[in-house]
Order: structure tokens, then C-alpha cells, then sequence
């Protein structure tokens, strides 16, 4: 029989729509409105999960987004399964499914838990120190910890859901609807600046919604009655705009912000389906204000996390928002006033109380009066010294605290109680403060860290900057608000508040037992099992920053972050070291506040919205030919042409053989082009390639090595002159956007003083490069009036011709070492040029190749591919193009370079040609070279750049850089491999066609 | 993520810009006459600062116009932007 400990309606729940859901397979009811952790509550369920080291059984101890234990696996086993949940955020709806982490084979009966009782065993830095030694065992160690350890299990298949993303400028942005941000949105949006104000709940008001406190009236009402009334006018006010359940993951610099917003995941499945789940906002924002409240703080005593044991705020909103009861013997424990309003609240509510420890001497106020009146039992002076209950608390034990507060005396009182709500003071929520790079300070009155130092133009109002009495945030809230906003009058300055709440708390960040500390477990860290004695010994080891504490105990490393116990951490190291708190600092908070799901940061950006690609204006032709595509850089292009089923090595053969035996095509469209005009263009060019320009004519073209200022080859390509002040220029098809880059920034930083004005054409041009002996007869039947003699249009020229009306640029080069044309076109006339090349080709077998069948044929002339045989460590000297670099020209780009101590040295890697002593054999591209097989270790002298079987030779080449290879021409060397040691000899990398006949055939 | 203020075009998000190291290091006018060591500290040697920091940056994908910046490096606080060719502010 499951227990009902829903008490008394409340407004924000409906319970005519009543809810079934799974929780570790058993089905429960609660109804719209109910977090899941509400309606767990309400069917008397607090045992959620394990901790994460000695698998301890753990309850809800939170209403929020910073709760530490309660964290689940959302429908799991489904697609839209998610890990590390807080069932505190999540609101149910029919079908929801929920199940524990961190537990096998159950959360009631986990293997685990023997760690609980092995304990002594793992202190703090234990996996540092056990599973170092012996290294080799690591793998045996790892099996056995990812075994063990659990948070979560992520999805199997692929997000069914939409994400999107948001960008959003505004003139104020105010994170947190609580009473401070209500008040600070309503007043911003008042005085015409656009105004956005966000929160994570799916209800505005924060705390103060609930509070209906009969000591506290705002204009002679309760603060929750007073609030309703000033969120109802939001709706009435222009510029702004109210987000729910959105919740603020990211502060960066200059008012950056990023959110993410919660659209579906309240819904049933069925209204899921076809809408955005999240949506990341990208908020840039003139002014930020900070809302966002203070989290209680815990107190730290031996066995302080027994399922059944809350923070105190808790207990109250699960009384007074959800209508919950969460335990039938209530118990307080506490520092502060704060406590007695939670016991109050129950007592309205007819929920029974049982008593209050108060480890303070006494309190005066009239909320304690009234709790006193009401005949609830107050232990003044008094500690927990230990709990009791393995899966539920079952009671406390209570001593009396010495006058200095470090340790206890007489006789211990047992008070049975299954629900314990604590009272450790507030701690202001300074996380998104921190992260936008402000500074706080320790006040050492309130013992908190307070908002100090703003880099950007920011304010902290609330409790999050350091008030907490209604009085005084309403008061600080309206200076704060005139002064940054700069306005003269607000709503604020007539509301009339009475209050009687106390600030009077003592505060011992670890409460002593009857026990050494040695037998005690008072947790710091609930999430990841770190507790005071983890700490103390760290500080007895030797470590004194607090980051090298955090790290070594794991304390504030879980995905809470350690919200609810960083302080107490802070203040036993201070207090162990015997310093101040100001003076050690404070942990660094990290984006994400709350954690994102992959889908929201990604958003649009999946499947085939990856990443950008970019297609030729040919490339319709080649799938209808059934290419199959690489990627280059972004482009998508034409690998090889499969035909009748062959495989890349017999289409790569076939096509390579066709084109120096009569005819291929080739898209080269992907080259990059650059319009390079302006009376200094050949100064411009003689600075950036290594040769000379000045004297190139105009109608030809040349080829360029470009270095990089260290000397090292950067890109290659041929330039064009087609006029006196005009040049046009390419590049490899992956470097095209790095050297225009790179040429601009030499232009305006480097060379002012020249006139050259750079344009990418890159994306204007369709490009058919025709190649082979038949090349020719197959462009004069295209362009039947083009004179293609010789002498009329010579290798390395251009000629502007006319296919029909259509104009085209002619470069007779080539990349293949056969006579070849590059056909460039107006992009949109790609497709019709390739298709008449083709059609004219059809007598001659014209066959279309792709990027393998450039890179074999290039490969048997010995030409390099920049970034292939070239890896940022090669000068022109290494590749034994020394040719190209002239020793006229004063100065180039990384000609100084070539002088250095290092380029010089002939030990360098050179590029040399390799070829295999078995003609069939062809090496693997990267493999390595060595000189002896029977020596270890061995010099690897080099290693293989490009490799392929040559149809044309009929035999294997490869092209390899080896160390002073250009002084062994003829030497045999080894590429040992795993099976087998390949000989090879070292060769001139120019394997067919020495003498370039073939240019001119 | 930094709002910048490209002399060109205005305020801009740091995703549209290219950070390009250090500022005001003149690429030598005859680096024939540099011994090896001088070549190299004009190559490789940047100060790397904490605190007040003189950089180029590129409006990469805007207008694609290269300029000065002035930037804290401990707090990110940008302190001055300026065209190339212009003159440092003093502090
Ligand atoms: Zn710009």
C-alpha cells in the first residue's frame, strides 16, 4: 500500500489531472504540476539513488536545480533517454519513466554498497594511490572502476528531437524571477529598455511566491499574495519579454549569456513529436541584473545524508508549493531563524512537527515566540551527533554542544523522526557572477561571499547580492536599479514592508560529535562522497590551494558542481589551517550552471548541417555518371568512375591509363582563384613566391611556390598574367581561404604602400581541365577558330576564347605531365562546357577522371601536392626544387629562412622517389624507412608521403622524404611492416617521362 | 565571448574575428643583414603578456580588414582599438 502524504491543496498544483508515471518500474500517481521528486515524495519515496562511492543510499534533498543526490536516468532504454537528471527539475507528465543511477542491481539492493562498510579503505586520493602501482595492472584496475562506477547511461540511438538556437540583443536582462527580479524587470521594462527576464522554474515568483508568513506583509499583505499581484501586471507592461523554464548555463564577458530554453520536456511523447525541445539563446545584453537568489546550506554532521534528511527550505516548499508532506515525524535542525518559518509552515498546513534543534543559545524573535506558543519542543544548544536508518532515517541522536561549539557534553537524547529538515543559512548564488569574470568578497558578519568587484555592467540584487530580509531587498533593490539604470523613480519607492526576521545565526561549518572524526561520516560533498575527514587529511598531506584540494578529495566536482557544500569545505580549511576564509579564496565556478544536453549546443548543426559543403557547378554530371565523392576541405569531389562494378584500384587504373593514351577529364573547379589586379601586382607577386615575376608577359602563366616567413612550403599553384596589371591567381583547393588570408594580411599590415586589390573567384569559375594527346583535337573541335599550334599558343600561356557566346579563359598547363587545357568558365556554364568536352571527346574515349587518378598521374611526374609530401617541415630545398627559388631577388617570403643554420643542414628530410625491389608490392602511405632491420632501436629515417601502383610503368612508385635522401640515389633501405620487411631503393622521383616530350606531343 | 568594435564596421561578436598575435612587430626591412639570431627573434620571440597587451586582429568574416587591438589579457577588458598604420594610445 502506498501512503499518500499529499496534505493540502495547493493552488499551483491540479489535482483534477491526476498522472501516472514509472519510477524503477513501479507505477505511481501525482498530478500536473508535480515535479518528479514532489510526487515521489507524495507516495512517501525517498530513497532515489547511490552515492557515488560507497553507494550509499540517498534521498531528495532539494526543491532545485542544485540538488546533489536525486539525480535519475529520464525514459530509459528509449531514444529520448537522459542521464543525470535532478528529479527536482523535472515535471512530470503521463508515461514518464525514471529510474536510479549509480546502482546494480538495484537502488534497494546494490552490490555497492559494500564500499559503505569497506570505507576506511578509500580515503581521500585513494584511486591515486592504489591503482598507480603496478602500472601494467591499470587495465585490470579500469575494468573494475568503470564497472563499478555508474552515473548514467546514454542513449543508444539517435535524438529523435529538434534544437534550435537564438540570438537575442537586449537592453536589460534579468536571470531569476524571484521578488527581486520581478520588481527589476517590471521597472527596466517601465523605463523603455528592452527588457528580458528569465527563470528556470515554470513558475515566476521564486520563494517568495510561497511565502505566506503571517510576521512578514508587503503593503498589509503576505509577501505571496503581494507578488501575484505584481506578476499579474507583467503581463500588462510592453518591452518585455518572460521566459520559463530557461535557465541561464553561461556568463561570459561583455554580457554574454547563454541560456537554455525548455520547451517539450514537460510534454508527453505524443505532443513531442515535430517541435523544438531546447532552445540555446545567444543573449548579448547592455545590462545584466543578477537574480538569482541563495541556496540553504546544509549542515555538516556525522551521517548527515540519510534518505529522509532535507535542506529545511525544502521541506518548506514541498509543504507550501506542491501541498506535500515529506515526512509524519518532522524534525528541524538549524543555525538560523530560517528553520522555525519552515516548522510554522508545516504547521499551518496540519503537518506535524516534533521538535527543533537549534545549536544557538537562544533567539528572541517572534517567529520563535510563536513556535514556542505552538508547543513545539525546542532543543537549545544542542548538535546532532548521529543519525540512524539505512534506507530512510529512523531518528537522531542529539548531545549538548560545549559553549565553543567543538565539542559535546552529557548524555545523548534519541528523537525518532523520518524526515530531518536542516538549517544551515543562506548562501548567495554567485555562480553566474563569478563566471562573467567578477570578483567577490568574503564578509565576514555574514559569513558569505559577497559580489564585489564588476567587470561588465552588471548588478547583483536580492539575496544573490547579499540581502536577505524583504525589507532590505526591496530598499537596496531601488538604489541599485536608479543608479544603474539611471532612472529617478520607481515602484519601489512607496511600498511599505513590516517585517520581523533575524539575521542571528551561529555558524559551525563542522558540527563535533561524540565520536573522533576519524568514525564519523559528515558529508561535505553528498554527490561525490567527500567528507570533513577527506578534507582534513588532504590539508594534513600537504595541500593548502583550495583547487588542489577540490581536486584531490573530488569535493565540487560532480555535476552539482558542489553547490550546497563549497563553503563548508572553504570554511574547515580555514578553519583546520587557521586562516581566514577571505584569504583562501574561492573555487572557480564553471559554465555550465546546470548541465546542457549535446542536442542544445549543437542545434540546427546535425546530419547534413554538420559542417558546410560545397559542390561544384559540375558536380550534377558527376553523380548522374555515378562518381564516388571524397571530401576535400569542404568540397565534395569527383573521387573515381566506377563502371560495371570495379573497384577504386581497377577505375583508378583504367582512367590513369585513358589519359595519357588518349583523353581525360577533370573538374578542377575547386581550385582556388584569386583576381589579383593593381599597378603593383608583380612586385606583390615577386614578394610572396619564391621566383621571379617581373619579366613573366602577359598571355602566360607560371608556376609559384609560396613559403611561409619560416621558410617552410605553404601552397602552390600556376598564376596567370592576363594583362599588365592583372594577374589571376590559384591555389591548392584546401589552402584557398588561408592564402588569401595570409596575402591580405602581408598587403595591409606588411606592404601598405602597394596597390593591389585581392578577390576570391574561387566560386566564380567552373573549370574542366582536358588532358592527354588527343586533348588538343578534342579542344578544336570545340573552339574550331583557336589557333593551337605551338607557336601560337604555347605550353604555360593563356588565350580568352569563345565557345558559342559563352567566354571562356584557356591555360595551356599542366599536372599530369601530358599536353592539357584548363577550360574556365562562368560557373553557371560548368555543366553545358563539361557536357560539350565529353560529347567531343566521345571518338577519342574520353574519360572522365577524378581526384585518385590526378594524384597517381601527378605522382609518376613527381610533382608534389602541397600537404601530402609537404607537412609544414619542408623548405623548396628538401623537396629538390631548388630550381624555383631565385637567388636574384632581395627578399621573399621566407627567403631569410632558407639561410638559417637549420634549413641548411643536409641531414634534413628530403623528398625522394622510392621504389619497391617487387614491382607489385605498393607501400603504405606513412609508412616508415629504415636503413637496418636487425638493430633496436632503429632510426626511422623518413616515411612514405604518396604511393600507388602506376599503370602506366607497370609497376609500383612510391614518393617518401628521407634524411639526406638526396645524397643516396640508388640506395636500398627497408620499410618494415607487420607482416613483412618491404625493400626499397631509393629513386629519382620523376618516374615517367623525364624530358616532358609528352607536353608537346 | 568578447563585443568588438572593428574601426570598419562597428560592434561585432568575436566569432566573426581572427586573432592575430602579438602587435607592432615590423617584419624587418633587409633581413639579408640579420644574423641568425636576430631573424629569430623577429620569427618566433612573442612576449605572451599577462596583463596589458598590444595584438592584431582580423575582421575575418566581416570586412576582412586587419587592426589594433589593446586588450588586458588577465581580465579581457579591451582598452583601445585602432586601425593599422595608427599610432598605440599611451596609457
Ligand atoms: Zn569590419
Amino acid at each position: 500500500m502506498i501512503k499518500n502524504l499529499r496534505v493540502k491543496s495547493s493552488e499551483y498544483i491540479d489535482e483534477t489531472n491526476r498522472i501516472s508515471f514509472k519510477f524503477n518500474g513501479k507505477t505511481y500517481h501525482g498530478f500536473k504540476g508535480d515535479t518528479l521528486a514532489s510526487a515521489l515524495l507524495a507516495n512517501d519515496v525517498h530513497l532515489v539513488g547511490r552515492s557515488f562511492k560507497y553507494h550509499r543510499p540517498r534521498g531528495i534533498m532539494t526543491s532545485g536545480s542544485e540538488e546533489p543526490n536525486a539525480i535519475v536516468q529520464i525514459n530509459p532504454g528509449t531514444n529520448r533517454t537522459e542521464p543525470n537528471v535532478r528529479a527536482t527539475e523535472v515535471e512530470i507528465y503521463e508515461g514518464l519513466e525514471a529510474s536510479s543511477q549509480n546502482c546494480w542491481p538495484s537502488v534497494e539492493f546494490d552490490i555497492g554498497g559494500i564500499n559503505n562498510f569497506l570505507s576506511p579503505f578509500f580515503p581521500a586520493g585513494f584511486y591515486y594511490k592504489t591503482f598507480m602501482w603496478p602500472a601494467s595492472f591499470w587495465e585490470k584496475y579500469e575494468f573494475f572502476i568503470r564497472h563499478s562506477a555508474g552515473l548514467g547511461k546514454s542513449p543508444t540511438s539517435s535524438d529523435p528531437d529538434i534544437y534550435d538556437h537564438r540570438n537575442i540583443h537586449c537592453d536589460v536582462l534579468v536571470v531569476g524571477a524571484g521578488i527581486s527580479g520581478i520588481l527589476a524587470a517590471k521597472n527596466a521594462a517601465k523605463n523603455n529598455f528592452k527588457t528580458l527576464l528569465v527563470d528556470e522554474k515554470n513558475e515566476l515568483g521564486g520563494s517568495t511566491i510561497y511565502e505566506n508568513n503571517e510576521f512578514n506583509k508587503i503593503d498589509n499583505k503576505t509577501p505571496s499574495e503581494w507578488l501575484k499581484k505584481e506578476i499579474e501586471e507583467l503581463k500588462n507592461i510592453k518591452n518585455l519579454e518572460i521566459k520559463t523554464r530557461t535557465s541561464v548555463a553561461a556568463y561570459h564577458q561583455y554580457n554574454y549569456l547563454l541560456a537554455r530554453e525548455n520547451l517539450t520536456d514537460h510534454l508527453e511523447a505524443k505532443d513531442k513529436t515535430n517541435k523544438i525541445r531546447q532552445r540555446l539563446l545567444k543573449i548579448r545584453a547592455k545590462k545584466v541584473i543578477l537574480a538569482t537568489g541563495a541556496l540553504e546550506r546544509p549542515l555538516i554532521f556525522n551521517n548527515n545524508d540519510r534518505p529522509g534528511i532535507m535542506l529545511s527550505s525544502a521541506v518548506k516548499k514541498y509543504s507550501e508549493f506542491y501541498g506535500v508532506a515529506c515526512g509524519n515525524k518532522n524534525v528541524f535542525f538549524t543555525n538560523n531563524d530560517s528553520a522555525y518559518e519552515s516548522a510554522l509552515s508545516l504547521y499551518n498546513k496540519g503537518i506535524n512537527v516534533d521538535a527543533i534543534i537549534d545549536i544557538r543559545e537562544q533567539s528572541e524573535s517572534k517567529i520563535v515566540k510563536k513556535i514556542k506558543e505552538i508547543g513545539i519542543k525546542i532543543y537549545w544548544s544542542h548538535s546532532i551527533v548521529d543519525t540512524a536508518g539505512y534506507k530512510r532515517l529512523n531518528s537522531v541522536s542529539i548531545m549538548k554542544l560545549s559553549n565553543d561549539g567543538t565539542s559535546v557534553t552529557g548524555s545523548k537524547i534519541s528523537i525518532s523522526c523520518d524526515c530531518l529538515g536542516i538549517a544551515g543559512g543562506w548562501t548567495p548564488a554567485v555562480h553566474l557572477y563569478t563566471q562573467s569574470g567578477s570578483k567577490l568578497k568574503f564578509d565576514e558578519e555574514k559569513q558569505i561571499f559577497l559580489p564585489n568587484q564588476n567587470t561588465s555592467e552588471q548588478i547583483s540584487v536580492g539575496s544573490c547580492g547579499g540581502d536577505f530580509k524583504i525589507d532590505e531587498i526591496i530598499k537596496n533593490l531601488n538604489h541599485k536599479l536608479k543608479d544603474n539604470l539611471n532612472i529617478k523613480e520607481t515602484d519601489l519607492d512607496n511600498i511599505k514592508v513590516e517585517i520581523d526576521q533575524e539575521n542571528s545565526k551561529r555558524n559551525i561549518w563542522l558540527l563535533p560529535s561524540d565520536k573522533p572524526l576519524g568514525k564519523t561520516k559528515p558529508f561535505v560533498d553528498y554527490q561525490n562522497d567527500a567528507t570533513a575527514k577527506d578534507i582534513k587529511l588532504a590539508l594534513r598531506e600537504g595541500f593548502r590551494s583550495i583547487e588542489h584540494v577540490k581536486r584531490y578529495t573530488t569535493t565540487g566536482m560532480g555535476t552539482d558542481q558542489g553547490k550546497l557544500g563549497n563553503m563548508h569545505a572553504l570554511g574547515i580549511i580555514a578553519d583546520t589551517a587557521g586562516v581566514k576564509m577571505g584569504e583562501l579564496g574561492t573555487t572557480t565556478f564553471r559554465p555550465p550552471y546546470t548541465p546542457l544536453t549535446f542536442g542544445t549546443i549543437v542545434g540546427r548543426n546535425v546530419g547534413k548541417f554538420f559542417d558546410i559543403f560545397r559542390r561544384t557547378p559540375i558536380n550534377d554530371w558527376h553523380v548522374e555518371n555515378k562518381a564516388e565523392f571524397e571530401n576535400v576541405g569542404q568540397w565534395k569531389r569527383a573521387w573515381y568512375y566506377p563502371i560495371n562494378g570495379e573497384t577504386m584500384h581497377q577505375a583508378v587504373q583504367r582512367e590513369s591509363k585513358a589519359a595519357r593514351e588518349s583523353a581525360g577529364i577533370l573538374d578542377a573547379s575547386t581550385l582556388g582563384k584569386i583576381d589579383i589586379q593593381g599597378s603593383d601586382a608583380s612586385e606583390f607577386l615577386n614578394r610572396v613566391y619564391t621566383n621571379a615575376w617581373s619579366k613573366l608577359a602577359v598571355g602566360k602563366c607560371r608556376y609559384g611556390l609560396m613559403l611561409n616567413e619560416d621558410g617552410m612550403v605553404y601552397d602552390d599553384g600556376v598564376t596567370t598574367r592576363l594583362g599588365e596589371n592583372h594577374y589571376i591567381m590559384t591555389t591548392t583547393t584546401g589552402g584557398a581561404a588561408n592564402v588569401l588570408g595570409k596575402l591580405e594580411d602581408y598587403l595591409q599590415t606588411e606592404w601598405p604602400e602597394l596597390d593591389v586589390y585581392l578577390t576570391s573567384v574561387t566560386d566564380h569559375y567552373a573549370t574542366a581541365s582536358l588532358c592527354g594527346p588527343n586533348s588538343k583535337k578534342i579542344l578544336k573541335k570545340i573552339i574550331p577558330d583557336l589557333d593551337l599550334s605551338d607557336e601560337n599558343f604555347p605550353h604555360m600561356s593563356f588565350k580568352d576564347a569563345h565557345i558559342g557566346n559563352i567566354q571562356c579563359r584557356i591555360m595551356r598547363i599542366s599536372f599530369t605531365g601530358e599536353h592539357s587545357y584548363e577550360i574556365n568558365v562562368q560557373a553557371s556554364y560548368g555543366k553545358d562546357l563539361w557536357e560539350k568536352c565529353i560529347e567531343a571527346g566521345q571518338e577519342f574515349n574520353i574519360t572522365p577522371y577524378g581526384t585518385e587518378t590526378m594524384h597517381l598521374l601527378r605522382a609518376e611526374k613527381g610533382f608534389i601536392i602541397v600537404g601530402q609530401d609537404t607537412d609544414g617541415t619542408m623548405t623548396p630545398i628538401d623537396l629538390q626544387m631548388d630550381w624555383i627559388v631565385s637567388k636574384k631577388k632581395y627578399d621573399f617570403i621566407g627567403k631569410r629562412s632558407l639561410y638559417r643554420s637549420d634549413t641548411m643542414r643536409e641531414d634534413r628530410k628530403q623528398l625522394v622517389g622510392l621504389l619497391t625491389d617487387d614491382p607489385n608490392i605498393v607501400l603504405e602511405e606513412g609508412a616508415q624507412i629504415v636503413s637496418e632491420l636487425n638493430q633496436s632501436p632503429v632510426e626511422m629515417l623518413g616515411h612514405v608521403t604518396s604511393s600507388y601502383f602506376s599503370p602506366n610503368l607497370k609497376k609500383s612508385i612510391a614518393l617518401a622524404v628521407v634524411r639526406g635522401g638526396k645524397d643516396m640515389m640508388g640506395k636500398k633501405l627497408f620499410v618494415p611492416m607487420e607482416n613483412k620487411n618491404i625493400n626499397v631503393t631509393i629513386a629519382n622521383p620523376v618516374f615517367y617521362d623525364e624530358k616532358n616530350e609528352r607536353l608537346n606531343a | 565571448m568578447f563585443l568588438i568594435n572593428c574601426p570598419y564596421c562597428g560592434e561585432r561578436d568575436q566569432q566573426e574575428f581572427k586573432a592575430g598575435g602579438e602587435a607592432h612587430i615590423e617584419r624587418p626591412k633587409q633581413p639579408t643583414e640579420l644574423s641568425d639570431d636576430e631573424w629569430a627573434e623577429f620569427l618566433f620571440m612573442r612576449k605572451n603578456i599577462k596583463g596589458v597587451q598590444f595584438e592584431r586582429w582580423n575582421h575575418a568574416h566581416g570586412c576582412r580588414k586587419w587592426f589594433n587591438m589593446v586588450r588586458d589579457t588577465s581580465n579581457d577588458e579591451i582598452k583601445a582599438i585602432y586601425k593599422m598604420g595608427e599610432k598605440p594610445p599611451t596609457q
